[in-house]
């Protein structure tokens, strides 16, 4: 196919603690590493895509500033934890457009220590009460009609999942055993934050967050970045056959937001947009989840893995406690999830998160993840969720 | 008449009995709870408000255990569905133990003071406690 886009030059540094440099600089060193990856400098990139969330506006200026100014467009995008895979994404688009040929694309975070996300300040300190907002609210709503913060929300999601599909008394030690699972994958993986293999019994016994996700079942806050450079079909066929034979070819690239159904603002609702991206991926790409030899989901918690197991089409509807429970997702079953160590131990520094779940599934795509590499690896699946929401899913191809 | 009580939102109406009350799209009857610019089902800007049942059934919950400074924990999150309106909520006057909640079991409405502001003025928050628990009261 002609206009097929690629992924040339992708790097993750290390997730963790990262006192040694700010965002930007961490930035800088995904940024750098991608470029040497592709062997380009940035005298060949066309545009500049970045994301962070956190931070200063003019991320992605400040990155170029000391990667290298030669005057190309950079594009700031924000979209809460699919900020990263936005940021490709833009890339994408721009090359499809005919208006960049080559792209870098690049996400960061500092996070550590930052505690539980979305927690706001309150608004309401006048002296008499006074309706405000779009409900009329007189106080600080969190904690008093439910919860918006993500651990209680991402809770909801996956007793939901089990309320619907029957599982009412399955035992919510399900949950540990697939935080056990990511934190048992995470111990091949050099440059997750935690490395450390988990039993379920820790798990179980471990704080309590929301029921039923304890803290090794939520994504670890931490520092990190991420960045790929990508390229069209026609730059591609000039560049060195060894160039050639590391590219990866994304097969498919979806960005999608929840439409609305009955009780969406009630509490998110993060499947239908997955469903809907998975479907329209899998059809760009011409492969079923059938093929995939390995996939990277957005377990920000235990409970949202479940859920996607059944939203990406990896079971059948309904099915996604059978699913786990066969070993399927396990590093050595049939369709391996999360590889990585997944968010609960990789990490999730956001805007990183959407770029590093593509390079991993690259790194195994081109035979060089060492020693958690799934072997003849030739198709992968990348997803990312944000809440608001938004929801990214890219599949990607090993070189023929 | 002198005003003593507030709702702690607009789509709790304080009559007797108490209530939710949701904004329902005129024309495709998507409900909402907080205030519209328009439909975002069918993007019409006509909306009538319709009293939602007080009793439903606990479709999802968590115990949230870790907060924001200033929200007291341990508490019930949920969404109760309340004959086919679901409606965010905390779930009240029960130990907040996942072992007495039970995904499906019947709730209903409840009302309680929440604290003056300095007018005197009462705000009433709202929750859904277990049926059981009501009826063992009366």
């Amino acid at each position: 196919m002609s206009d097929a886009i690629w992924i040339i030059g992708i790097n993750m540094t290390k997730f963790g603690k990262r006192p040694d440099k700010d965002v930007v600089g961490l930035g800088v060193e995904a940024a750098q590493a991608a470029l040497a990856d592709a062997g380009f400098t940035m005298h060949e990139i066309d545009i500049i895509t970045a994301g962070n969330l956190m931070a200063t506006p003019g991320f992605g200026q400040a990155v170029q500033k000391q990667l290298g100014q030669t005057g190309i467009p950079v594009y700031n995008v924000t979209n809460a934890c699919a900020t990263g895979a936005t940021a490709l994404r833009t890339a994408i688009m721009a090359i499809k457009a005919g208006e960049a040929q080559i792209g870098l694309a690049v996400g960061a975070e500092k996070l550590s220590g930052a505690g539980l996300l979305g927690a706001s300040g309150n608004q309401y300190g006048g002296n008499a009460w006074e309706p405000q907002g779009r409900q009329g609210a007189v106080m600080e709503l969190e904690g008093r009609v439910g919860t918006d913060l993500m651990p209680g929300v991402f809770a909801q999601i996956g007793m939901q999942y089990l309320h619907r599909h029957g599982y009412t008394d399955t035992s919510i030690e399900l949950f540990a055993r697939i935080s056990e699972k990511n934190h048992w994958h995470s111990t091949l993986n050099p440059l997750a934050a935690h490395t450390k293999p988990m039993t379920v019994e820790q798990i179980m016994n471990d704080v309590m967050i929301a029921y039923p996700n304890t803290r090794p079942m939520c994504s670890a806050n931490c520092d990190g970045a991420a960045a790929a450079v990508v390229i069209g079909d026609a730059a591609l066929k000039r560049l060195s056959p060894e160039q050639q034979r590391r590219a990866v070819k994304i097969t498919a690239s979806v960005l999608t937001t929840d439409p609305w159904e009955e009780a969406c603002q009630i509490l998110p609702n993060v499947n239908t947009l997955t469903r809907n991206a998975a479907r329209a991926a899998y059809e760009q790409a011409g492969v079923g989840p059938e093929d995939l030899d390995l996939v990277e989901l957005h377990d920000c918690f235990a409970t949202a893995e479940l859920v996607h197991y059944d939203n990406l089409g990896l079971c059948e509807t309904g099915g996604a406690v059978e699913f786990f429970d066969s070993g399927a997702t396990r590093r050595d079953g049939r369709t391996p999830v999360n590889v990585s160590g997944g968010l609960q131990s990789k990490g999730h520094p956001i805007s990183a998160t959407g770029i590093a779940n593509v390079w991993e599934v690259c790194h195994h795509l081109r035979g060089e993840a060492g020693d958690r590499q799934i072997a003849g690896a030739r198709v992968g699946l990348a997803h990312v969720i944000g809440l608001g929401s938004v929801c990214g899913v890219h599949i990607l191809e090993k070189a023929a | 008449m002198q005003i003593t009580t507030v709702p702690i939102v607009d789509y709790l109406v304080l009559d007797a009995p108490p209530h939710l009350v949701a904004t329902v799209c005129n024309q495709c009857a998507a409900y909402y709870f907080d205030h519209r610019d328009a439909c975002a089902s069918c993007f019409a800007t006509d909306f009538t408000r319709a009293q939602v049942d007080s009793t439903g059934t606990l479709a999802t919950f968590t115990v949230v255990a870790f907060a924001a400074p200033g929200v007291s924990v341990p508490f019930i999150a949920g969404v109760v569905d309340c004959g086919g309106i679901s409606v965010r909520a905390n779930i009240v006057n029960v130990e907040p133990s996942p072992d007495l909640l039970r995904l499906g079991m019947p709730l209903r409405l409840t009302t309680f003071p929440i604290g003056k502001d300095s007018n005197g003025v009462e705000a009433i928050g709202f929750g859904f406690e277990p049926s059981a628990i009501a009826e063992g009261r009366r």
